[in-house]
């Protein structure tokens, strides 16, 4: 792999999905917006809940808003990854995205390129959400912004690699309903985003269990400690873990000699 | 070499070291804990149900209101061991020390009296009948006036330490609780726990002023109950506890206006600032824990567990 020809590709894929983003305001208001209706409409409802328990990072009582804004963030990095899936089927259905995969540089260096530019959005996204939640009084420490920013890197990654991996078991635009509703809806329900594990534990073992186990669940906590400045390694590694697993899996299901898209009848004929 | 010394020594002596004793109601012991760092040192076994205490005047002294040993005991702060009693009547719970560093005036809730004690002769000077059920204590820093509130009359009694006697009394909303004077003494505030109100008093006509009711969206009425009271040294803040709202409401003293509710453990106490006043401490009776906020960003940093029913809190500066 010549350097200059992938450092040239990878400005190429970076550069087209920035200005898509750029280019359609309207997602980076939808992006925000989400989020920001959990924040002022469905935080506000259980302000209080959490008032009872102290639990790491934190070190004091906090309120509901506070405990759902690392939550919130994971949410942001969610959607992202799903909807670049969303625009890589969108991708091959026109046909740009077999243009790039049958250039000379190898897959996963495409797909790694797809991956880091969707994820440079979704940072962007989730230090605009933080700047808008610093005013409603959701703070961190200000080292916190600095050591989120790799565990932003590391969730958006690994949530973009489960998004290709979806994206290439997906033969047309229309199946994606089918992922909001099996993937994205149960991991974001499921996970530590909207109630910690002590909580759900109480209402069901088996929801415990598998909220434990979710990687969005351990996204979410890897960003949770890292807005307080601490790291945690178990979610780390686990994240880590997830998006090596998932990326392999996607590399694999974008062959289009014996991936996904044979199978599903979208490689070549 | 020197210059690293003079560095180090000059670290030292600009961090403001603070020790807490908070007194376990259950547990009947002490809580010894390092303010600046938020860390439990050590917990001292006491008498029965300790509340109220406070240091002498130069701090080598404690004393604890052993309620149900009707005592108020005395510890040296350097070994923590108790090294004698005062009388203090029946059930003695809340107490301040007099400026002068001499005379302690205890609340005695069942007997309705306010028992004034020489500490240095360890007895008792004299007895003074209040109203039903006395609580709170306060005195002004110039010494001229000891406020006792009476939570079942509802009446702040205004005490002249000249004749040990009530010479002014004033009503005010139902279960008061505690008192604090205003740095300048022109005002008295006063928290009503029933009423969910706070009062503030002109010392001079001994009249109600203003009042102030708290409300805190999405938190039932009924559980904001303010009890302690603290005045910001710098005479522009007050710090309210309000008991099971969990909540600690920062008050403006001139527009008697609350700033900001803090969320701190439940059944919020007692308040006591640290002596450089970078942060205030209060004691959370139900979640047996203290928490600590910053004064300068006005947060929660920390919330300790120390011990079962935290009642009372005290500073030692070191």
């Amino acid at each position: 792999m010549n350097l200059l020809h992938a450092f040239i590709a990878l400005k190429g894929i970076v550069t087209r999905e920035l200005w898509r983003f750029l280019h359609q305001r309207e997602r980076f208001v939808a992006a925000l917006v989400r989020p920001l209706v959990w924040l002022f409409v469905f935080a506000a409802g259980f302000r209080s809940t959490l008032g009872i328990a102290i639990i790491p990072p934190y070190q004091t009582y906090i309120l509901y808003e506070v405990y759902i804004a690392a939550g919130l963030i994971g949410m942001i990095q969610l959607f992202n990854g799903m909807q670049s899936s969303l625009s890589m089927v969108y991708d091959r259905e026109m046909g740009s995205m077999k243009t790039l995969l049958v250039s000379p540089l190898p897959r996963w260096f495409l797909l790694t390129g797809k991956l880091l530019a969707g994820t440079a959005v979704s940072i962007l996204q989730a230090y605009v959400f933080l700047v808008i939640a610093w005013f409603y009084d959701i703070q961190a420490p200000w080292h916190g912004y600095l050591s989120l920013l790799p565990a932003l890197v590391l969730a958006g990654l690994m949530l973009g690699a489960l998004g290709m991996l979806l994206s290439s078991f997906i033969k047309q635009l229309e199946n994606f309903a089918g992922v909001m509703n099996f993937v994205i809806f149960p991991m974001f329900f499921m996970s530590t985003a909207l109630y910690p594990l002590w909580k759900i534990k109480e209402s069901s073992e088996l929801l415990h269990t598998l909220a434990s186990y979710n990687p969005f669940s351990q996204a979410v906590e890897l960003l949770r400690f890292a807005l307080y400045g601490q790291f945690n390694l178990y979610a780390f590694v686990y994240t880590l873990s997830c998006f090596v697993i998932f990326m392999a899996i996607a590399v694999w299901g974008y062959n289009p000699s014996k991936g996904m898209m044979v199978k599903k009848g979208g490689g070549p004929r | 070499m020197n210059k690293y010394l003079l560095l180090l020594a000059l670290c030292v002596s600009t961090s403001f070291a603070d020790t807490l004793y908070i007194t376990l109601e259950k547990d009947n012991a002490l809580a010894v804990v390092d303010g600046a760092s938020g860390t439990l040192l050590k917990t001292v076994p006491l008498g029965q149900r300790p509340r109220g205490l406070a240091l002498s005047k130069n701090g080598s002294l404690l004393y604890v209101a052993a309620s149900d040993d009707d005592t108020i005991q005395i510890l040296d702060t350097n070994t923590l061991k108790v090294i004698g009693d005062l009388p203090a009547g029946e059930d003695p719970e809340t107490f301040r020390i007099h400026p002068n560093g001499r005379w302690l005036y205890v609340s005695n809730e069942d007997d309705n009296i306010v028992t004034v004690v020489d500490v240095e002769k360890r007895s008792v000077i004299t007895e003074i009948s209040v109203g039903v059920e006395p609580e709170g204590i306060a005195i002004s820093s110039d010494g001229l006036w000891v406020v006792n509130t009476s939570e079942t009359t509802n009446m702040v009694h205004w005490i002249d330490p000249r004749q040990q006697g009530i010479t002014d009394n004033t009503l005010v909303d139902p279960r008061p609780r505690a008192a604090e004077f205003s740095v300048d003494n022109k005002s008295l505030f006063v928290t009503s726990e029933i009423a969910g109100s706070l009062s503030r008093i002109d010392v001079a006509s001994k009249q109600v002023e203003q009042q102030l009711s708290f409300r805190i969206p999405g938190v039932d009425q009924e559980l904001i109950q303010p009890v302690g009271v603290l005045a910001h040294p710098d005479n522009r803040l007050l710090f309210v506890a309000l008991g099971p709202a969990n909540r600690v409401a920062v008050v403006d003293i001139q527009k008697m206006e609350v700033i900001k509710y803090l969320l701190v453990g439940q059944r919020v106490w007692n308040l006591a600032f640290s002596p450089d006043l970078k942060r205030l401490y209060t004691t959370n009776g139900v979640s047996n824990d203290i928490s600590i906020i910053e004064l300068d960003s006005l947060k929660v940093t920390k919330s300790l567990r120390v011990g079962h029913y935290p009642w009372g809190i005290t500073v030692k500066d070191d």
